[in-house]
């Protein structure tokens, strides 16, 4: 547990439910990231506009914290090219299949207390769980 | 306006991502990794953000319609079917490998990282070819298929 950051977790995770609600009370939606790009990829499908707009902010706030003198530190990605490929895949796959991921089904599906949402969650959580544990202890170990 | 309102929704749910630290794919790692150097940050992030949501869901429900919208627009979706299941495995998957979901992949475009790039346009690809997939599935009604997304 040398890593762990409650204090800037608890008021990061606050900040991403209050954008959840403000997003439901202003606008009606669900603030999952994967409904609101593929919404936006998606053919003849209308209403494209306020979900741009949203991706839009997400990637305005590392710019801003940039200008701010926040140190945004560069992601660190594995190292084959192929691993990155092979999981945006199935991220994207799996997340419209699924009809959400940690955003639609972890947060605003569980917060409203959703079954599909707290299986969806349960089960993502747990193949991500023994991905990791095959690739760092089995794999790589 | 609601243009307005969903950008700045995006602003800070994206400012959230990157103050809980997880914008960093090997911190998420790090909550996935159970038999390893286990850090629970991302229990917290998620604890608190329900507790917020929680609340503030619960809250837009004394409303009859939204703010700037006509309708509160929530899946009416309840069964556990295949696809939720069958799709949440691979999601999860594809998270174990990278330590990347949908918003912090999108979100990390700004550091210009070139395999957060690729990562973002195959998780694009991906959704492409399900929606493509779906859409041409004999057994489902073709209009409005894809309507009922949970988030």
């Amino acid at each position: 547990m040398n890593n762990f950051t409650p204090l800037s977790a608890a008021i990061g995770g606050a900040l991403i439910g209050l954008a959840s609600t403000m997003l439901l009370l202003l606008a009606g939606r669900i603030a999952g990231i994967s409904g609101i790009l593929g919404a936006t990829l998606g053919f003849g499908t209308g209403e494209r506009s306020w979900r741009l707009a949203f991706i839009a902010g997400l990637i305005l706030a590392p710019l801003a914290a940039m200008l701010a003198g926040y140190a945004v530190p560069a992601p660190q990605m594995p190292d084959s090219w192929l691993l990155v490929i092979v999981a945006g895949l199935l991220v994207g796959f799996g997340a419209r299949l699924g009809g959400g991921c940690t955003s639609g089904h972890g947060v605003c599906g569980i917060a409203r207390f959703s079954q599909r949402s707290i299986v969806a969650t349960i089960i993502f959580m747990g193949t991500a769980v023994v991905t990791v544990a095959l690739m760092r202890h089995v794999v790589g170990g | 306006m609601l243009i307005l309102a969903s950008l700045l929704c995006g602003f800070v749910f994206g400012l959230g991502l990157l103050i809980s630290g997880m914008l960093q794919p090997t911190k998420v790692l790090g909550f996935l990794d159970i038999f390893g150097a286990w850090d629970a940050s991302l229990a917290v992030v998620m604890a608190a953000a329900l507790a917020v949501s929680g609340l503030g869901y619960r809250l837009s429900q004394q409303r009859s319609q939204p703010v700037l919208a006509l309708r509160f627009d929530l899946s009416t979706k309840t069964a556990i079917d295949p696809s939720l299941i069958a799709g949440a495995a691979l999601f999860g998957i594809g998270w174990g490998l990278a330590g990347l979901c949908p918003g912090p992949a999108l979100e990390n475009l700004a550091t210009l990282s070139p395999k957060v790039i690729a990562f973002c346009v195959a998780m694009a690809a991906g959704m492409i070819v399900h929606d493509q997939w779906y859409a041409k599935r004999p057994a489902t009604p073709k209009s409005g298929a894809l309507a009922g997304t949970d988030g």
